[in-house]
């Protein structure tokens, strides 16, 4: 993390708040308070924020608000932040069925690592992944924390139609295709819920800074999931995490 | 509520409008139009909101059939719009029978025209926006661009037709089509990225633009552009306008369609004023890159800004069609009264 924050100019309607150059949970931490205060306190002229993994960008709009008077107010809020105190973030349970149809490379990852699928299994679903940023295609997050006992190559021809809601293993990365898309992730598992839904309330269901847990389920529970998704009764299930997100128990 | 039909479709043609905004941390670009300039103009020409659903068309125009009457403005790209074969102006509020039929001939100035309908485009507000995302498949006309075949819902005047028919823009915003582009660009967010030689490249050489240059962005060749030490960044957010520069060296302008992070350094930003010119610029055209500041490119904007709301003031006081007779019926349905103002037009 940088001593003393950057701002940089990003064209004439958005800039840049960069809080360091590497990938880490100190650093992802302050940009998740960051972009809580600036979301709850409205600022005038601001249009959007973009957090990702070490910097946030922020969308003005010019006819509004000063450059300099922007950054002068941001950068009283960034001395004040101590000072605010944040709800610790979610963690969002996401229901997997792993193997079979749903996760057929779960095998390669089992051989590739000289473990079973059930030892797969146990480690993929026993961590907390932190929510780096989300980019790619609407929902898509790039998670931290994977154990890299499961850790795989992607394969080596990627697949040219991928169903949304399917669970992968890129390296030392794990993810979930938001929607159907072309990739080529060592496919484990898929989930039942929507990452992604235009017309729920809130149509995407991750954001930056909170956390997901994956849970291993039957095929039963994946259709009644599936089901009351297509509904619109599921209930998402989500739990405050439990030390405020200063987790560095990973690998 | 009126009806468009799409014989053709044309090269790309898609449901616009400015932007879906307040999504792009998960991962939602923004759309909209290209020429937010255009876009707008095009609007304000048939009595619309700044910010409603229009028509953009790429190169080849579609050919549309009337199924009711209309009033519609296309401005943008010079495609040479024609009605029933008949030539029609650019910049001018045009109204359309039923049975009329609107083709492009090709492209003249620019390569990107806006067709705004008087009562907006019919199709639903998908969080926040009437434009069309296609890589996710949402928005504008069932989140794909127009087939033949499509029918469109337009929406219902809002105002008398003598009140839009006729309008002209007169002024000029751009200058469509000159042979060299342009650019004025503020340095940023990885200026320092580069060499002193690598920026000296980048305002002293000719850029040419590639096939590679659609609503994601426009992919440059000329010059290779030095970086000080790779090309490669964390991946942080990316604004309208921005430049890419990868290993290769080459510049990347990133345009509405851009996704909303990215991992190559950004050498500058295309200032807002500017970006009309990109929207217009296609495969062979030169571009050239000025220095600019944040304070002149935000005075760019306010004057831009100005101009347009100085057109909206004189378009809105003058009525150009001359009517013929005015007659006015006292109606009751259901029991309601109503009073119809029918004007009759001087064609």
């Amino acid at each position: 993390m940088y001593e003393k924050t950057k701002y940089l100019i990003s064209g004439d309607s958005a800039l840049n708040m960069e809080f360091g150059n590497s990938i880490n949970e100190e650093i992802n931490k302050k940009i998740r308070a960051m972009t809580l205060a600036i979301e709850t306190q409205n600022i005038f002229g601001i249009i959007e924020v973009v957090p990702t993994y070490r910097s946030l960008m922020i969308h003005y709009d010019p006819l509004k608000a000063n450059y300099y008077e922007l950054v002068d107010v941001l950068k009283n809020m960034e001395k004040n932040m101590d000072n605010v105190e944040l709800p610790a973030p979610e963690v969002i349970e996401i229901p997997t069925l792993y193997g079979k149809e749903y996760g057929p490379d779960i095998e390669n990852v089992a051989q590739h690592n000289k473990l079973t699928v059930e030892e797969v299994i146990k480690t993929h679903t026993s961590k907390e992944y932190l929510i780096y940023m989300l980019g790619f295609t609407p929902g898509f997050s790039y998670l931290g924390g994977m154990d890299k006992k499961i850790a795989t190559p992607r394969l080596q021809s990627p697949r040219t139609k991928i169903p949304g809601g399917s669970v992968g293993i890129a390296g030392e990365e794990t993810g979930i295709y938001s929607i159907a898309s072309p990739g080529g992730w060592q496919l484990i598992g898929r989930t039942p819920i929507e990452l992604f839904a235009p017309k729920r309330e809130n149509p995407i269901l991750l954001k930056s800074g909170n956390y997901i847990t994956f849970k291993s389920i039957d095929e039963e529970e994946y259709i009644k999931i599936k089901e009351a998704v297509e509904n619109g009764t599921y209930e998402y299930k989500s739990y405050p995490k439990e030390d405020g997100g200063v987790d560095y128990g990973t690998n | 509520m009126g009806q468009i039909k799409v014989a053709n479709p044309g090269l790309m043609t898609t449901v616009q409008d400015l932007g879906r905004y307040g999504y792009q941390q998960y991962g939602v670009l923004v759309s909209g139009a290209m020429d937010h300039v255009a876009a707008r103009l095009a609007n304000i020409l048939v009595g619309n909101d700044d910010n409603e659903g229009l028509l953009e068309t790429t190169i080849m125009g579609p050919k549309i059939e009337f199924i009711s009457s209309a009033v519609i403005a296309i401005t943008g790209g010079d495609l040479q719009p024609a009605l029933n074969d008949k030539s029609i102006s650019m910049n001018k509020s045009v109204p359309v029978n039923a049975g009329d039929c609107l083709t492009f001939r090709g492209m003249k100035k620019g390569c990107r025209s806006y067709i705004a309908f008087s009562g907006g485009i019919d199709v639903p507000v998908v969080m926040g926006s009437k434009s069309t995302f296609l890589k996710a498949q949402i928005g504008g006309y069932e989140g794909r661009a127009l087939k033949a075949g499509d029918i469109l819902n337009i929406g219902e005047l809002k105002t008398f037709m003598s009140d839009i028919v006729g309008r002209e823009i007169s002024e000029n915003f751009y200058e469509y089509g000159s042979s060299i582009v342009e650019l004025r660009i503020v340095l940023g967010p990885q200026d320092d990225a580069f060499t002193e030689n690598g920026i000296e490249t980048l305002f002293s050489n000719e850029y040419t633009v590639t096939n590679n240059c659609d609503r994601m962005g426009y992919k440059l060749e000329g010059e290779k552009i030095q970086h000080k030490d790779g090309a490669d960044i964390i991946s942080d957010g990316i604004a309208m306008g921005a430049i890419q520069v990868p290993s290769k060296g080459t510049p990347i302008i990133m345009m509405a369609d851009r996704q909303t992070t990215g991992g190559y350094t950004k050498i500058g930003n295309v200032i807002t004023a500017d970006l009309p010119k990109v929207a217009q610029a296609k495969p062979g055209d030169k571009i050239i890159f000025k220095k600019s500041t944040l304070e002149e490119a935000h005075n760019l904007i306010k004057g831009l800004e100005y101009k347009i709301e100085q057109v909206k003031i004189q378009l809105s006081s003058q009525k150009i069609k001359e009517i013929i007779s005015t007659k006015n019926f006292y109606l009751t349905v259901n029991g309601n009264p109503y009073n119809v103002k029918v004007e009759e037009l001087k064609n």
